[in-house]
């Protein structure tokens, strides 16, 4: 569904991509692990369009979409829910959620989603009036992956959803992650500093380091590979 | 009391045009986070613009075709003037717009020469005041004061019921979250020029219209309809109408109750003291972000 080959990018002179080859299956769930500056951000960020990349292929669907912005690249079926969640906390809830169906134009359809999204995560629904910004860290969380949720994606780009939350919160984030790939046939690329979690959901894992992918298995071989086991798992 | 709510109604008329341009100010800044300096100068222009409309038409459809120039040019100057500067920091732009300001002047005095011009007002406008018990209210006055309403509203309207409205006000607050939902912030960006510069057209008119149209008419109302902006909370279009109708009001009272010469220092002076309590003005947003 989703390739990269060869892909590089940098921030000004800052190489942050030196070559990230990666695949995600349909209805697949990928992992990105690896170390704070890595790239596993700008991996996503090159995706959805935010990072220009300045050397190799992204190919989703069959299509280039490394030229595209991410006005564009939203409207093929790739939504991301980006690092630090970056709601608009000034809006409410519900236009939070509206403005994440902003490509669409089937207003009946919108609606039904946005109640479809209030049942995955039901404290949206009850808030709906209320202003973002006032909203909990994990609430918060929800309403940046419910606002993804919206554009109807196909490939859903998920940057650190655990990042800041109590593990109990984490946990519940990632059952309800795992039941929307499972429900909605959603492939899912995520990318997560708690590897333990990031395995145990995903069947493909990918490991980066300065930029590049040094390590790339299934998820169930990462977990008995020496080193990511003593760097990520902490055993 | 009878000479106070004179004055107060006074105020208010003067604090009306203070009001549009105020709102034209909001407008730009809550999108971009930049003043635009060269606001009143940009109105100035498009009014020389509608008075070679107003010899072959009337006022309103003059109106209207000035604020259609006003909305191509605003888009323009966004689109090509400010652009290429978005990326850099907000003084650069801010500076940007100094240039301009300083541009429209020169260009205004090279084309139309110094000497003020009479300006047509619309006929609803002309005839004799209205009194309302012991008051007197021009008619000009009162149509000034409506033209603001009627554009707050439809301001209002378009902000908070449309889809086009939300989508300005997500690029206001995160534009790189709103590029990943799918909005093209640079035309929102543009369009938010355009808006104001239309708004400003409509203030540079009824200001043409109030005394007569000259070079140098928007300086000084500029300067009130940036304080009144700062007054109301410079991301606030609703404080924008507030803190212009209460810096005219303001003006009016201390001229009348103090001395003529000190109307414009007691006007500041006011704005000095809310915004030591206020320091984001009457009705501006208090930043607050949970990490």
């Amino acid at each position: 569904m989703l390739s990269l080959r060869d892909v590089h990018a940098s921030y000004g002179p800052v190489l942050a991509l030196r070559g990230v080859s990666l695949d995600v299956p349909d209805r697949g769930v990928v992992s990105v692990l690896g170390p704070n500056g890595a790239g596993k951000s700008s991996t996503l960020r090159a995706i959805s369009g935010v990072l220009r990349s300045s050397h190799g292929e992204i190919e989703f669907e069959g299509q280039r979409v490394d030229r595209m912005s991410p006005e564009q690249i939203v409207r093929l079926g790739i939504s991301q829910v980006p690092e630090g969640r970056q709601i608009f906390g000034e809006l409410t809830v519900l236009e939070n959620l509206r403005l994440g169906a902003y490509t669409r134009r089937d207003g009946a359809g919108v609606k039904r989603d946005i109640d479809r999204v209030c049942t995955y995560f039901p404290v949206l629904g009850e808030r709906r009036r209320q202003e973002a910004g006032l909203l909990s860290g994990g609430e918060q969380q929800m309403l940046a992956i419910g606002r993804a949720l919206m554009a109807k994606p196909k490939l859903l780009l998920l940057d650190e959803p655990s990042l800041g939350l109590a593990p109990l919160l984490v946990r519940e984030i990632f059952k309800i992650i795992k039941a929307i790939n499972v429900e909605e046939g959603l492939a899912v690329l995520l990318v997560e500093q708690d590897a333990n979690l990031a395995l145990d959901i995903a069947q493909h894992g990918y490991l980066l380091e300065v930029g590049r992918v040094v390590l790339d298995d299934e998820a169930a071989h990462l977990r008995q590979n020496e080193a990511v086991r003593r760097s990520y798992l902490g055993y | 009391m009878e000479e106070f709510l004179q004055q107060v109604v006074t105020g208010i008329s003067i604090g009306s045009i203070y009001a549009i341009v105020a709102l034209a100010i909001v407008l730009i800044y809550r999108s971009t986070a930049v003043v635009n300096f060269a606001q009143g100068e940009m109105a100035m222009f498009t009014t020389f613009i509608s008075w070679s409309f107003l010899l072959r038409m009337d006022f309103w459809p003059a109106l209207i075709l000035t604020s259609l120039v006003a909305f191509a040019l605003g888009g323009a100057l966004e689109m090509i003037v400010m652009r290429p500067v978005e990326k850099a920091s907000h003084l650069n732009s801010v500076v940007v717009t100094l240039g301009l300001l300083a541009i429209f002047n020169s260009v205004a005095l090279w084309r139309y020469g110094p000497l003020p011009r009479p300006f047509e007002k619309p006929e609803v406008f002309t005839g004799s005041p209205l009194d309302v018990g012991t008051i007197t209210i021009s008619r000009l006055n009162i149509g000034i004061l409506a033209i603001a309403f009627i554009i707050m509203v439809a301001l209002f309207l378009l902000f908070n019921y449309t889809k086009l409205g939300l989508a300005m006000r997500a690029t206001a607050q995160n534009p790189t979250a709103s590029r990943l939902v799918g909005i093209n912030t640079s035309r929102m960006l543009a369009l938010g020029w355009a808006l104001s510069a239309t708004v400003g057209a409509i203030a540079g008119m009824l200001t043409a219209a109030n005394q007569s149209l000259s070079i140098d008419m928007m300086l000084a109302i500029l300067l009130f309809a940036f304080a009144g902006a700062v007054l109301g909370g410079l991301d606030s279009p609703g404080g924008a109408i507030v803190g212009g109708l209460a810096v005219g009001v303001i003006q009016a009272l201390a001229g009348t109750y103090i001395s003529s010469q000190v109307d414009i220092i007691a006007a500041f002076f006011v704005i000095v003291a809310v915004l030591m309590v206020r320091p984001t003005g009457l009705f501006g947003r208090r930043v607050m972000r949970r990490v």
